[in-house]
């Protein structure tokens, strides 16, 4: 694959629930590395956008491919094994086991041993725990979260789950994540230090990042091009300076200007 | 291969050292259970020696469902009727092939399976060897049974498994009355063609001169393979895997956990060492084993274990079936009352504890005692 080939691309992507057009000819493509914004007014369809993606529905018609894969047909599961990871608008912690527990399960995809060897607790079972362990307390000491391991994922505050959910995500080895506006209900200090904290992860990590999210300070700082969504349609596409000018994202948000007549 | 598996190539212990370390605690349980049989069976009178054999296989059984009600948070409510399964397959096993081997359905065990008379016998004899398949056996169809149950319902989300699991152990139940007389003589035993055997158990009598296998030393093993199979499983990432499934399902599905695929491994998990537990029930001295051990009422006497104990916890659950054993003997006095009893205490557990006595948590551990008056975080551990 040339470095140009695009990492995520979806190609045409509709989806309807009844007479509603959630989402149509949804278009976009990600070269490796790009930090890509995905805004637009609440029930534009963002949401919808990556469930089709990860599979949690199919999409009436369009494909996506992953680093050139196709992942038509594939369960969520299986889109998580190819590189999809995500984190959830509202979040979905386990709740009731411990922050490294937490790690540990989005570590399960990348093991190879099987239970017999689990029980038995053969080599193979033995290295890869201590494998999990170690890339669960890295990730946890990456968000700052390593004095809090053995807590319940429920006792943690707000902006601390937020950050739970990235790491989790990241440790299944993804090529892709998905955020799904992974500000909300931040402080404006946790504001601050999240969009260091996404730019060092997609650095560090090699990624190719799609992001949701409803706080423009966040989306036009570190995103290097923003699609905007609206009814599910794609109004605009480009880099950040070009959006904010954009006459039709600002009537998306704030409608229509004032006429002579009104 | 990906970098996690890369990184554990590196990290990969020697094998001698690792099979030592994972088969001791198996040899430390069968060390155990020879003891219990040879040196302490013949100074304990029949009727707690009985007491502790009901312990022991209804802490195979609360064990078990405890992977499928606990782990992977599913509900199942057909656990009697894999038990029944697996009790009546070994019990066939064991009764015709001693018929056909021997001409006796006599048990013909050494001292591990003596519940008598333990003077002047070998430990283990062909008839333990035969006792040991037939478990096997029973586990398996057990297992095999719980595939056909679990891959259709548990696709599903929901109670789905709750209904389907109740039905199928009533199936069983009627289905095992249908069945025909015991074949009491060698002869008749010899005459008939091997296929049709199972169809012999007895109907609605039941099930009557099965060799009388179960000792000790067998209920015991079989409870240290189960809670060893069950806490390794636990502690490590396939049970991690159990444990998000019952936390979030979608978020599970989403970290690339096979949900379906590991709903159904856990039910069938469950389903053999409750078909194992059965074989050991069918072999007790002083069962009639009938049609009834399908019941409901059996069923729920496990679930009210795993819910006591804890919803995920391997200790809880084997605690709470010493509990709920021995419970009914305390409470003789007011043996009517028993089930209204159970009910109060899980409606009550419901109420004020969801989750079960110590949660998800193993007994040692410092949190499982959170509800104790008093309890406070252990230090550091909260910052």
């Amino acid at each position: 694959m040339t470095s140009d080939a695009p990492m995520l691309d979806i190609r045409g992507v509709c989806k309807s629930f009844g007479g509603l057009k959630a989402v149509s000819d949804f278009s976009v493509a990600l070269p490796p590395g790009r930090l890509h914004g995905l805004i637009g007014p609440n029930g534009a369809g963002k949401t919808t956008v990556f469930n089709l993606l990860t599979g949690v529905y199919p999409p009436d018609s369009g494909d996506v491919r992953l680093a050139g894969r196709s992942l038509r047909g594939l369960k969520p599961h299986q889109r998580a094994a190819a590189g999809l990871a995500r984190t959830f608008q509202n979040i979905r912690l386990f709740p009731d086991l411990s922050v490294l527990d937490n790690v540990k399960i989005a570590c399960h995809v990348r093991t190879t041993h099987t239970m017999a060897e689990a029980i038995l607790r053969l080599p193979r079972h033995r290295a890869e725990e201590r494998a999990i362990t170690e890339r669960a307390r890295r990730m946890l000491a990456i968000f700052d979260l390593d004095d809090r391991q053995t807590e319940d994922a429920k006792n943690l505050p707000y902006g601390a789950q937020r950050r739970l959910e990235i790491a989790r995500a990241l440790a299944t080895e993804p090529k892709v994540l998905l955020l799904d506006e992974p500000a909300a209900g931040m402080n404006p200090q946790e504001k601050l230090g999240l969009r260091a904290l996404i730019r060092k992860v997609l650095a560090d990590f090699g990624l190719t990042i799609l992001l949701i999210e409803h706080d423009m300070g966040v989306v036009m700082d570190i995103c290097d091009r923003i699609t905007v969504l609206d009814y599910g349609v794609i109004i605009a596409e480009g880099p950040p300076a070009q959006i904010q000018k954009n006459p039709k994202v600002i009537e998306a948000y704030l409608g229509e200007p004032a006429t002579a007549e009104a | 291969m990906s970098l996690l598996a890369e990184q554990a190539r590196s990290m990969r212990p020697a094998w001698g050292g690792s099979l030592a370390r994972g088969l001791a605690p198996l040899a430390a349980g069968l060390v155990l259970a020879v003891v219990l049989q040879v040196f302490i069976r013949p100074y304990i009178d029949p009727y707690p020696a009985k007491l502790l054999l009901d312990i022991g296989i209804n802490c195979v059984l609360a064990v078990s469902l405890t992977m499928v009600n606990g782990f992977t948070g599913q509900f199942s409510m057909g656990h009697a009727g894999f038990m029944a399964v697996g009790g009546y397959a070994s019990g066939i096993v064991t009764y015709y092939a001693s018929m056909r081997l021997w001409g006796s359905p006599e048990a013909a065990g050494g001292v591990l399976s003596g519940i008598l008379d333990l003077q002047g016998l070998p430990l283990v004899t062909k008839g333990d060897v035969l006792f040991l398949f037939s478990l096997l056996v029973g586990g398996t169809v057990s297992g095999l049974l719980g595939v056909a149950v679990g891959l259709p319902s548990l696709r599903l989300r929901g109670d789905y498994l709750a209904i389907v699991t109740l039905g199928f152990g009533e199936i069983v139940r009627v289905l095992i009355q249908q069945t025909r007389p015991v074949l009491g003589t060698a002869e008749e035993v010899r005459s008939t063609p091997t296929w049709q055997l199972p169809s012999h158990v007895g109907g609605s009598l039941g099930f009557s001169g099965i060799p009388t296998y179960t000792s000790l030393f067998w209920v015991y093993l079989a409870v240290a393979v189960t809670l060893i199979a069950a806490f390794r499983l636990k502690t490590g990432t396939f049970g991690r895997a159990f444990l998000s499934i019952r936390e979030d399902e979608i978020a599970a599905e989403a970290m690339g956990i096979k949900t379906t695929r590991y709903k159904v491994t856990a039910f069938v998990i469950a389903a053999f060492f409750a078909g194992i537990a059965g074989g050991l029930f069918s072999h007790t001295l002083g069962i009639g084993l009938s049609a009834e051990a399908a019941g409901f009422l059996k069923s729920f006497d496990v679930i009210i274990m795993v819910v006591l104990g804890g919803l995920g916890s391997i200790s809880g659950a084997a605690a709470a079936a010493v509990v709920v054993t021995l419970l009914p003997e305390w409470l003789r006095p007011v043996a009517e009352y028993r089930m209204v009893i159970y009910a109060l205490a899980l409606i009550l557990m419901m109420i004020f504890r969801p989750k079960g006595l110590f949660g998800v948590r193993e007994i040692w551990e410092r949190a499982a005692w959170s509800w104790l008056p008093g309890w406070r975080p252990a230090k550091g551990a909260r910052r």
